[in-house]
């Protein structure tokens, strides 16, 4: 080695040893993190002298097929500087407990020997209540000990129970995906006490409305691998590098390999950089835009030429055979509902005829085809599959795509358009068909589509004439008005979009999110480029498809872990409630609404799409279609203690005798009165997430309904009057929260405004499961340290409030008692057959009949001194009711017993089960974390291959067709804790899912649907490009359509708001930011540091000179609703008319004064925003247009459609 | 031939996405500490930009780096200006703290221990140098994301030679562009911050290259900053030593790529080792600017050469050093694709990390407030992607970051770029004109054995491929002073030294 004493001998040298001496550490564990942010990346955490010091990503992914790129490392700049979290002077160390409650509280402690008396004696006093409900938020917060505050809560849940009913105690927290356990401790721990689990995947506004209108399904999507297989990737609303960082080098790479992409976004921004095309489209009008997408492919691939690839696909997988009634429309027709197979003579008596849907054979006519919901749920088994064969005797069937050809009449038919207000009529070929109901016209979906979107093939009527007709709806040149985007690029844009589709079968695939689902008419906005998808056969294609990403919610372990967190174990059903409609209603938000048609295009005459969204909500609920806690203006403990006084036996009776007291108006149902205090909410338990800013819709409007505090809202009420039949009182109630308990380990917003305050452990101190969309495998959150200070891991501090609430139970409820649980029309169950028509039983349409046109009524056995037990044991319900995940029911009972065979008690062991005994009975254990995940593993048919055989040999019976064989060579995997932590594994393919994964294949969403005719869960079975929902129909969203962006001046942001002086009112657009995963690291230190100390608000160069803006000035941003205070960042990467504040910030760092709201500090960037429902969305009783958590439903829309003023703050005080 | 060993380093930049995962990895590790808040070993930057520390690259005023005089020789920047020790004491070149920023952290504690109040607390920024309250006007990544920025991008000083015009086009939509271009320590070959160091605690390690600065020798005097171009060493205000980026040669020498490497997650970087001929290094370093990248590319040596290879063991450079060499992604990049060039090659340190442009999209045209692709005239077939004339990316500005000003050098790599894309799609997707695949595949100066290599090696690469670290054998380093059978059972124990150091 003489030549390095040239330079540098190693004896001169041994300094060097001052950074080695860094670099050692002692271990290194596997964990991940618990943030709703879609990576689940899997890390190393190092630990060094007991402290953990910093964290690497893991690189030891197992490889996908040899075709596609590693996945390794996965792993961002938030993720990262996770361990900065971990002693950080933010760390929520110790319980806390704010000073007036902890005096109020000490005091009626000393008076009160039972501790649920005196947490009566504070809240059943006006000013006591008063007076910690105005200190939230305000300081004050005191240090306290475990045993106290499990004493308060646990004494405040019994008296809410025994008051109220339990029904009033809330419990929110976000995407189970991020952390399984810690999730389903606290669901767990509340259904148990017959609260209310609220969902949150809708209440982001990430529930896409769109994949249940046509596929049935929550949401279903490739992993990230999957874009690699894509020839032609279309990427909209979704800034891949800013929120999947992790997965975006596959774009780059995919591009490297030949393909095409594409960006629709409307400032250049980090995604668009990536792209091969940017294309600016005018924020929020991506459905014009894909309209005119459609209109070319419809035009070129279809009607002028027909590519054979494409019309296959639509006959096999989609609804456009099918044929929908025509029904007289003063001289011209309208598009109705489709044809039902018991109306004609040849199918007049077949099981649940109403639900069977009829194709045109060329040969022979009219035939139903198998696969639609009616052999779903009917007691022949083996018909619910998608071949294309006669339901009734197996004949196949060949279905005319169109009546072009062979129609027997051309009828005009009457389409709306809403952007122009504008009714026109084009011409669609029919058939006559003989029904019971006479002789009736009908067309089938595909022709009905080509007239919607103006395609005219020679038919008359008002068809465009060519691509430049500006005034034809949907054309290139239509779309111009409102995208900004000129003819040539979508013609381009469709064609290589259509091209590709056809020389790759069906590679050619969107990535969507936020920013286009944010928007009022998601749904609209969404359905037109899957209609694209489909006509090209993109769906159920690796390299294909309709690919969503917001929220972390592919809980690849559903069917366990559903028993689990709703404790389906021990009962059922569990109260889960809608979040969009509650909040719009609790937090009183919709009495700042006025009628939603002041804001939404609907058509003219319409029957329901009318009126305040507050009365269609509570029409929803009481018909069954929505969930609403608490269920009825009485304790439901007492409701059934008093019919089982009036004689009342059993579910049934006790059921009818609560419909007739409610007929006769005697009891009242919550949501029709919630302003009264027997109506409110009374306790919010908060872990997980930042429920009272980040997503808070309408934050500052919980400031004032919920918590009683401050508030920044000038806006005025605006429903009086207008609503017509939920009760108005005067005046709004302020402060409906008897208490609010936050569940974190940084004091966040939320934190800062709960009553009480419970440290819990990091993502690296606790053992939990952690899965995504973005990937297909399942990874360990473990413990690298043990929580410290003083926190628990959410599974122990839901397991001691449990034990708590036990101990204390006897005194306040000596007996079990019976709770009465409404729940409404469930998807996935026989309920998708109930209501065929929109029958309102208060309105005299039809009698209430629970489970029919009201919501089912259940009785529920609560014995509140067992919660603990039960809580720590796996109950014995599952081992007879099986599980269930995505409407796949799996027996288990053979695995449920090989779990009684461990052994009762000992230590959690990451790779052993154990089990429980108690009250004579053995349980399997759920003591610790360890327990519950390692249960998960074991029952789960993605992580136990013997159970996904048998779950799809149950699948076969139903379908009809072999599935069993995807899963023969997975029999023998089974996969432990212990397992995931020495190296990711891989989910196995399950009939839960739709993905085939097998020998490295990438999941990509319907490929079983498709492959191996698996049916949709919709109505007909297949993909619905027609929705034939009579709300639909009437709010005129049958077909894909467009509806104008929201005019700003009708949705009363800004109302009493000065815009006065120098100042832009401007659209405020919060999309997903780069330095934070929602309001997670907004505080961390590295990066306020690598951006700018906080975040500002995205102006456009000019716009912001036209105010005297320069870069880094304190602006505020404001509207009716609230105000928050930043700084500008000047970009001409903005839109002008257009500002952005990055998603979410806390109002806790850095936060000024506001002048323009009387010297108050700002608040967040959900100040500004406030919720409204799109009541289409509420449409419910049938097929895919029935209730499930977290599936169904308004989402919190609004947050895309909100204006705000910008001005520079004058004057900067702390 | 005086060949040695480096191990080098190849940012891809068609796949950065400006996550900054490096600069945090970088950051948790080692610059951690009281007096390196501000120090990013690691950071990664907008362009156009002006960088951190604000406007690095101009080096009329930092005066870094090397400048070749009138007869063609080389002598540093710094002193050719301010002749040599007369401002040892003065060094005017040196950044302020208003270059960088004040670092800062907020009063969290605030927000525990408020007393009650009429309104919320909140916790204010404070300075982590003086503690007090501060209004935050600069940090290290000020300008990110700020392509269009009428204070930062317009500003970037790689714009030189741009009309008015030309720089406010770069604020409209149908032309605007950013990307970002991460930064570490050059480890350059030439050195400047060596050369300016009067303590001689700069070193370049014979083993690896590796430039480090010896934290016992450090005697405070700064020259290093003000001479290293790029602006990578950095003073330690608590300690009153400089440190700068050290490769993490702790994880490489013990078989772990660099912390920054490991935890790209756009998959960016590669790291391998290079040989090159220290003979050459002063002739290399010296020619005209426009040939400086053709230089740079020739100062580096064909492992598989007998003759290179004989020069290299004479040298000492291990055999495991050589297999090392010959399995470089960094060679393929540098030297047999000419795809990689180095950063601001004119500052003649003959840096050791190169990058590969990134790709941006197509131009547009904006007409009557309705925006349209440019030069509509291919519409339909096969998708059709952005070529160097319609691509957002101003030639001039790409050839004054990687290639001296010379724009035939950048011009080729984007051919050769578009070129493997082409040629990938029509193996995949077949859907390419056979006369338009020759004509790219030649304008690319390719053929499909090349492109199809290129692709695996940018688009498929393992951990594995991506860092080929040659094994630093560690027995013969610690043998210097202490027998190996020793210290395996010896190392660890016993307290620490405590740096001299004033912590």
């Amino acid at each position: 080695m003489g030549w390095i004493q040239d330079l540098v001998d190693p004896k001169t040298r041994r300094w060097e040893e001052f950074y080695r001496n860094r670099w050692q550490h002692d271990n290194a564990v596997r964990s991940t993190h618990g943030v709703n942010c879609t990576g689940g990346c899997s890390w190393m955490v190092y630990v060094k002298d007991g402290i953990i010091t910093w964290e690497m990503q893991a690189t030891d992914y197992p490889l996908l097929e040899d075709s596609v790129p590693p996945y390794e490392p996965r792993g961002c700049q938030r993720g990262i500087s996770a361990s900065w979290y971990v002693y950080s002077p933010i760390r929520v160390k110790y319980p806390y407990m704010r000073g007036p409650l902890m005096d109020l509280w000490r005091a009626a402690r000393a008076e009160h020997e039972n501790p649920v008396d005196a947490w009566g004696s504070i809240v059943e006093d006006e000013t006591k209540r008063a007076r910690f409900q105005k200190a939230r938020g305000k300081g004050g917060f005191r240090r306290t000990d475990w045993d106290e505050v499990l004493e308060v809560i646990s004494a405040s849940l019994l008296y809410t129970a025994r008051k109220w009913g339990p029904d009033r105690v809330f419990g929110f927290s976000p995407i189970p995906a991020m952390s399984y356990l810690s999730y389903a401790a606290g669901s767990r721990f509340l259904q148990l006490f017959g609260g209310v689990n609220m969902s949150f995947y809708d209440w982001y506004a990430d529930l896409p409305n769109a994949f249940p209108e046509i596929w049935g399904d929550q949401t279903d999507v490739c992993e990230s691998a999957d874009w690699y297989k894509s020839k032609y990737i279309v990427a909209m609303g979704s800034n891949l590098n800013m929120t999947r960082t992790p997965d975006v080098h596959f774009i780059s790479e995919a591009r490297h390999e030949g393909t095409k992409f594409t960006v629709i976004a409307p400032d250049f921004n980090q995604v668009a950089k990536y792209a091969d095309w940017w294309i600016p489209v005018t924020a929020g009008q991506d459905t014009a835009l894909w309209m005119a997408v459609n209109h070319v492919i419809l035009k070129e691939f279809h009607a002028d030429r027909q590519v054979p690839y494409f019309i296959e696909y639509l006959k096999k997988y989609s609804d456009s055979t099918h044929l929908v009634r025509l029904e007289p429309d003063g001289d011209t027709y309208g598009a109705g509902r489709y044809l039902r197979a018991n109306l004609i003579d040849r199918y007049r008596d077949v099981e649940n005829g109403d639900w069977k849907l009829l194709m045109w054979d060329a040969k022979s006519g009219p035939k139903m085809p198998k696969g639609s919901v009616g052999f779903r749920w009917g007691e022949e088994l083996g018909k619910w599959n998608l071949t294309l064969e006669d339901g009734l005797d197996d004949t196949p069937i060949d279905p005319e795509l169109t009546f072009l050809e062979t129609h027997d009449a051309v009828l005009q038919v009457g389409f709306h358009e809403f952007a122009s207000g504008k009714s026109a009529r084009r011409g669609v070929p029919v058939r006559y068909v003989e029904t019971s109901e006479g002789r009736v016209p009908v067309a089938t979906v595909y022709d009905l589509l080509m007239a919607q979107f103006g395609v005219g093939r020679g038919l008359a009527g008002d068809y465009a004439k060519s691509f430049d007709d500006a005034d034809a709806p949907y054309t290139p040149a239509w779309q111009e008005q409102f995208t900004g985007i000129g003819r040539e690029t979508v013609l381009r844009l469709a064609r290589e979009f259509a091209d590709n589709a056809e020389v790759t079968n069906g590679k050619s695939m969107i990535i969507i999110g936020a920013s286009i689902n944010h928007w009022y008419n998601n749904n609209l906005a969404y359905r037109a480029p899957i209609t694209s998808l489909i006509l090209c056969g993109c769906c159920g294609v690796n390299g294909g498809g309709m690919n969503h990403y917001v929220g972390q919610e592919k809980l690849t372990l559903v069917s366990p872990w559903t028993s689990l967190a709703f404790a389906l174990d021990w009962q059922r059903p569990p109260r889960q409630q809608q979040s969009p409609t509650w909040h719009y209603v609790q937090s009183d938000q919709w009495r700042y609404d006025s009628e939603f048609t002041d804001y939404d295009a609907v058509p003219p005459d319409a029957k329901w799409a009318k009126g305040h969204a507050m009365d269609l909500a509570a029409k929803a609920v009481r018909m069954g279609w929505m969930p609403f806690y608490p269920q009825f203006d009485r304790n439901p403990l007492e409701l059934v203690e008093e019919a089982k006084a009036a004689g009342a036996e059993g579910k049934d009776a006790v059921a009818a005798h609560v419909v007739d007291r409610l007929k006769e108006g005697e009891i009242g149902l919550s949501v029709d009165d919630p302003d009264a205090e027997e109506n409110w909410p009374r306790i919010w338990l908060i872990w997980r997430g930042n429920a009272i800013l980040s997503s808070a819709k309408g934050h500052e409007f919980f400031l004032r309904h919920y918590l009683g505090t401050h508030d920044s809202i000038i806006a005025e009420e605006a429903a009086a009057g207008k609503v017509k039949t939920v009760v108005w009182r005067e005046p709004a109630p302020r402060g409906k929260m008897d208490l609010v308990v936050d569940i974190n380990f940084r004091m966040d917003t939320s934190a800062l405004y709960s009553d009480i305050v419970l440290p819990t452990a990091t993502w690296y101190e606790k053992n939990d499961l952690n899965t995504t969309d973005l990937h297909s495998f399942v990874h360990p959150l473990s413990q690298a340290v043990p929580p410290v200070w003083e926190s628990k891991s959410d599974w122990d501090i839901f397991k001691a409030l449990a034990k708590k609430v036990s101990e204390l139970a006897p005194e306040t409820f000596p007996e079990p008692v019976t709770d009465l649980v409404a729940r409404p029309l469930m998807h996935d169950t026989p309920d998708e057959l109930s209501q065929m028509e929109v029958e309102d039983w208060r309105e005299g349409d039809c009698e209430p009949v629970p489970g029919k046109t009201f919501p089912h009524l259940f009785l529920v056995e609560r014995d509140y001194s067992q919660i603990y037990d039960k809580f720590r044991s796996f109950g014995p319900n599952v081992r007879a009711d099986g599980i269930t995940g995505n409407g796949v029911h799996i027996p288990i009972e053979k695995f449920y017993d090989e779990l009684l065979e461990n052994p009762v008690g000992g230590t959690p062991d990451p790779r052993r089960l154990r089990c429980v005994e108690w009250g004579g009975n053995r349980y399997p254990a759920l003591e610790d974390a360890l327990d519950a995940a390692n249960l998960l593993l074991r029952l789960a048919p993605e992580t136990n291959g013997e159970v996904a055989y048998e779950a799809f040999k149950a699948e076969e019976e139903r379908i009809g067709l072999p599935l069993a064989d995807l899963a023969e060579g997975n029999r023998s995997v089974r996969m432990t804790f212990a397992d995931l932590k020495a190296q990711p594994r891989r989910t196995l393919v399950s009939p839960c899912w739709t993905g085939i994964v097998n020998d490295g294949r990438p999941y990509a969403a319907w490929c079983i649907n498709v492959e191996r005719l698996v049916p949709w869960r919709t109505l007909s079975g297949r993909q619905h490009l027609y929705v034939d929902h009579p709300y639909y129909i009437d709010f005129g969203e049958h077909l894909p359509t467009f509806k104008p962006k929201l005019d700003p001046r009708a949705t009363g942001d800004i109302g009493l708001s000065s815009t006065d002086g120098p100042a832009l009112v401007l659209n405020y657009i919060t999309p997903h930011g780069k330095w934070h995963i929602h309001s997670t690291y907004y505080d961390n230190l590295r990066m306020l540091t690598l951006s700018r100390g906080i975040e500002p608000c995205w102006i456009n160069d000019k716009d912001a000179a036209s105010i005297g803006i320069e870069d880094n000035d304190w602006v505020e941003v404001y509207n009716d609703n609230g105000v928050m205070v930043t700084r500008a960042a000047v970009s001409a990467r903005v839109q002008p008319g257009t500002c952005m504040v990055y998603h979410s910030p806390e109002r806790t760092i850095s936060i000024p004064k506001s002048q323009v709201r009387g010297g108050r500090r700002g608040g967040g960037h959900n100040s500004l925003t406030r919720t409204r429902i799109n009541p289409v969305l509420l449409a419910g009783g049938q097929a895919q247009f029935t209730y499930g958590f977290n599936y169904w439903g308004p989402i919190g829309v609004f947050t895309r459609d909100t204006y705000a003023v910008v001005r520079k703050l004058e004057k900067l005080e702390w | 031939m005086n060949i040695r060993a480096q191990v080098s380093m190849v940012f891809h930049l068609d796949k950065c996405i400006g996550c900054h995962t490096c600069s945090v990895a970088c950051k948790n590790i080692w610059t951690d500490r009281k007096g390196t808040e501000y120090m990013w070993w690691n950071n990664v930057e907008t362009k156009p930009g002006t960088g951190y520390p604000t406007l690095w690259e101009d080096q009329d005023r930092y005066q870094g780096g090397w400048e070749r005089d009138e007869n063609g020789k080389l002598k540093l920047k710094l002193q050719g200006r301010a002749r040599g020790l007369g401002n040892l004491f003065a060094n005017p070149a040196l950044p302020t703290l208003d270059d960088y920023y004040e670092p800062w952290t907020y009063q969290y504690d605030e927000l525990f221990n408020a007393p009650e109040g009429d309104d919320q607390p909140t916790a204010r920024p404070v300075s982590l140098i003086t503690g007090k309250h501060m209004d935050i006007e600069a940090g290290p990544n000020w300008d990110d994301d700020l392509g269009g920025s009428p204070v930062y991008a317009v500003n970037d000083p790689n714009l030189e030679g741009l009309s008015d015009t030309e720089r406010e086009q770069l604020n409209e939509l149908e032309r605007m562009v950013f990307f970002y271009l991460p930064r570490i320590c050059n480890h350059c070959v030439n050195a400047a911050c060596v050369a300016a160091c009067p303590a001689g605690a700069i070193y370049k390690r014979g083993e690896d290259g590796i430039v480090l600065l010896n934290q016992d020798n450090c005697r405070a005097w700064r020259m290093c900053i003000s001479g290293c171009p790029y602006k990578k060493t950095y003073y330690n205000w608590s300690t009153g030593k400089s440190e700068k980026c050290i490769l993490c040669y702790p994880r490489l020498e013990s078989g772990h790529a660099p912390a920054c490497f490991h935890s790209c997650v756009g998959r960016i970087r590669y790291l391998g080792a290079l040989l090159y001929d220290a003979d050459e290094i002063e002739a290399a370093a010296a020619v005209p600017d426009a040939e400086l990248v053709q230089a740079h590319r020739d100062l580096i040596k064909d492992p598989f050469d007998p003759e290179v290879i004989a020069a290299a063991r004479a040298n000492g450079v291990p055999e495991a050093m050589l297999e090392a060499a010959r399995n470089s992604p960094v060679y393929k990049f540098v030297k047999t694709w000419g795809l990689a060039l180095p950063l601001h090659a004119e500052y003649r340190t003959l840096p050791m990390l190169f990058y590969v442009p990134p790709m941006l999209p197509i131009l547009a045209a904006q007409k009557d407030g309705v925006y349209d692709i440019a030069g509509a005239d291919a519409i339909g077939g096969p998708p059709t992607f952005s070529t160097l004339e319609k691509a957002r990316v101003p030639i001039r500005f790409m050839a004054s970051l990687f290639s001296a000003g010379n724009e035939d050098v950048v011009a080729e790599v984007y051919a050769k770029l578009l070129a493997v894309r082409t040629y990938m799609r029509s193996q995949k997707v077949g859907d390419v004109d056979p006369t338009e695949l020759e004509t790219t595949l030649a304008r690319g100066g390719t053929n499909p054995e090349e492109a199809e290599a290129i692709f695996r090696l940018t688009a498929m690469p393992t951990f594995d491929e991506r860092f080929v670290l040659p094994p630093l054998g560690r027995d013969d380093a610690v043998e210097a002073t202490v027998d190996p059978y020793t210290a395996r059972s010896h190392a660890g124990f016993g307290t620490r030294k405590p740096p001299e150091r004033r912590w």
